[in-house]
């Protein structure tokens, strides 16, 4: 079925209005949903999530005072605007050399989420074990007082403390 | 061992085998991982590379997995051997028309298989036939707590293994479902389906074919968000929530067309019979589409024992097919459907024949190797 707008892309889209018990249907491609003003979630590629957040981000490098926008890594030669172009990062440093400018793509790509939860090396060392174990509590103690769960909150800030020890 | 050794059969994740296999044909579970004191891939010159490849190579060649091993390089491979490896689902397209060296080790039996510098330095994966995710888990963390002993993961306290993208960042799993959804499709009901698991911030692409497009009706379920939730969780809320409700849907719709729209489904696979039997020049896409059908009116007869005229011709056509198994005739209608489906793919056709084809030669090879096995 093709787009009842630009009768050129095939339909994606079927609305169904009833107003007054009429009931009317329309079906639209993408691009003209969009044009309508009908949101569409989609999955929005990589690259372009990737340029979108990092275009906001000269407000955040005046707040800090630096700009990794110039940086390259010393390890790798990596520099963001690469990133751009092709998303992936050139070496394992480049996660907290690039620290600032990554976290809010880390953020919208893992549903809020910037600290790991789950399986850890068994070759790693026992206070990095600890300091994970610490972080995820961090994690969960946002996560209470942000849902006004004052109890769990209590409970987690004593074993955070305890672990602290 | 020779990629023809398995290219005439299906392989044991689409065997019909399995808990639900009637809508859920696998699960996969695949993990991202890389080596500390290397660059990722991109920012790697051949010849670190190659030391990257023969380094995880040996590692895994060593392994004890209960199968035989084989290594295959993909850089070297012929394309029919690649695209090959694609339908197999053994790598992903990625990896078959990427650059530099590159490989892969795959179980005889295709349970697991490990890229060597795909994305990332090291993606292994484990699957199995039917909803069995818990299994993949298990046996998927004990490989990767094997090939840990050799080598050093890039692993950080905060954001956990460190990956070349970051949306594989933290746990680097990926748990997929593959789904055959019919009658969802049938009952105009799969764009809802979509929306919902978008919502849940999953990710849906289409088992066989290029791209996105989901064809005969197969659907590739995932998980998008690998950070601050850990494997279990995430293992979990597939295996426990999400599937079960997506199979209680199509099972619904199933029922829903056996109640009140017979004329509708019997159309669908009269239709398919006919021309999937008649037929001398079949596409790719054409078999897909119809030997959905198929199975779709093989399984409501197998499992909600649905007896309406069409499925009654479509069961007895398949008895009297060319594979005859006395002891389970049940299995044997469905094992000749899925084999349909897997042995028709484009490069299975070719490497089965012995040679590259172009497109209208495989057209009536298929055409012919579907004739047979419908007509007996």
């Amino acid at each position: 079925m093709h787009c009842q707008i630009c009768k050129k892309n095939e339909a994606t889209i079927h609305l169904t209005e009833i107003s007054d018990g009429l009931r009317t249907e329309t079906h639209l491609c993408e691009r003209c949903a969009q044009k309508q003003g009908i949101a569409v979630k989609s999955q929005l590629p990589i690259n372009e999530l990737l340029s979108s957040l990092l275009a906001v981000q000269p407000a955040d490098d005046e707040l800090f005072g630096s700009s990794e926008k110039e940086l390259s890594c010393p390890h790798c030669g990596f520099t963001l605007d690469q990133f751009t172009k092709e998303p992936v990062l050139g070496c394992p440093q480049d996660y907290d050399i690039f620290e600032k400018s990554l976290l809010p793509l880390i953020r919208k790509a893992h549903n809020g989420k910037t600290t790991h939860c789950g399986k850890i090396p068994s070759k790693a060392p026992a206070d990095t074990k600890k300091q994970i174990e610490l972080l995820n509590l961090r994690q969960q103690l946002d996560a209470a007082v942000q849902n006004e769960d004052y109890e769990l909150a209590a409970k987690l800030r004593d074993k955070i403390n305890q672990s602290e020890k | 061992m020779k990629l023809t050794d398995i290219s005439s059969d299906i392989n044991e994740w689409f065997n019909g085998q399995g808990p639900l296999a009637d809508t859920v044909i696998s699960s996969r579970i695949r993990l991202a991982r890389n080596l500390a004191g290397h660059k990722f891939l991109s920012r790697c010159s051949t010849a670190e590379k190659s030391d990257i490849l023969k380094m995880l190579k040996d590692v895994l060649m060593s392994l004890e997995l209960g199968d035989k091993i084989f290594y295959i390089s993909i850089d070297k491979a012929p394309t029919l051997n690649k695209h090959f490896l694609v339908e197999r689902h053994l790598i992903s397209r990625h990896h078959a028309f990427g650059k530099g060296p590159r490989g892969v080790v795959i179980a005889k039996r295709e349970f697991f298989t490990a890229m060597i510098n795909e994305e990332d330095h090291l993606r292994i994966q484990v699957l199995k036939g039917g909803l069995r995710l818990s299994q993949c888990a298990e046996q998927i963390n004990r490989i990767d707590d094997m090939i840990e002993k050799k080598v050093d993961y890039a692993f950080s306290p905060r954001f956990g293994y460190l990956t070349a993208c970051p949306t594989n960042l933290g746990t680097g799993i990926r748990v997929s479902v593959m789904l055959h959804l019919p009658a969802l499709k049938i009952a105009g009901q799969i764009e809802k389906f979509l929306n919902a698991a978008r919502d849940m911030d999953l990710a849906v692409r289409g088992l066989f074919g290029e791209g996105t497009e989901a064809a005969g009706d197969f659907y590739q379920l995932s998980n998008q968000v690998t950070l601050g939730i850990s494997e279990t969780d995430i293992i979990s809320q597939f295996e426990n929530t999400i599937i079960p409700e997506i199979v209680e849907y199509e099972n619904a719709a199933r029922s829903q067309l056996l109640a009140n729209q017979i004329d509708v489904l019997d159309d669908k696979i009269s239709r398919a019979m006919a021309l999937l039997k008649n037929a001398h020049l079949i596409s790719s896409q054409e078999a897909l589409f119809l030997l959905s059908h198929l199975r779709l009116g093989i399984n409501m007869h197998e499992h909600m024992g649905a007896s309406t005229p069409a499925i009654e011709r479509l069961c007895t056509s398949i008895a009297a097919g060319g594979d005859k198994d006395t002891d389970n005739p049940d299995a044997l209608s469905i094992t000749t459907i899925n084999r349909l489906f897997m042995l028709t793919l484009p490069a299975h056709l070719q490497l089965n024949y012995g040679k590259p084809l172009d497109p209208t030669h495989r057209d009536v090879l298929r055409a012919k190797i579907i004739r047979s096995a419908l007509n007996g």
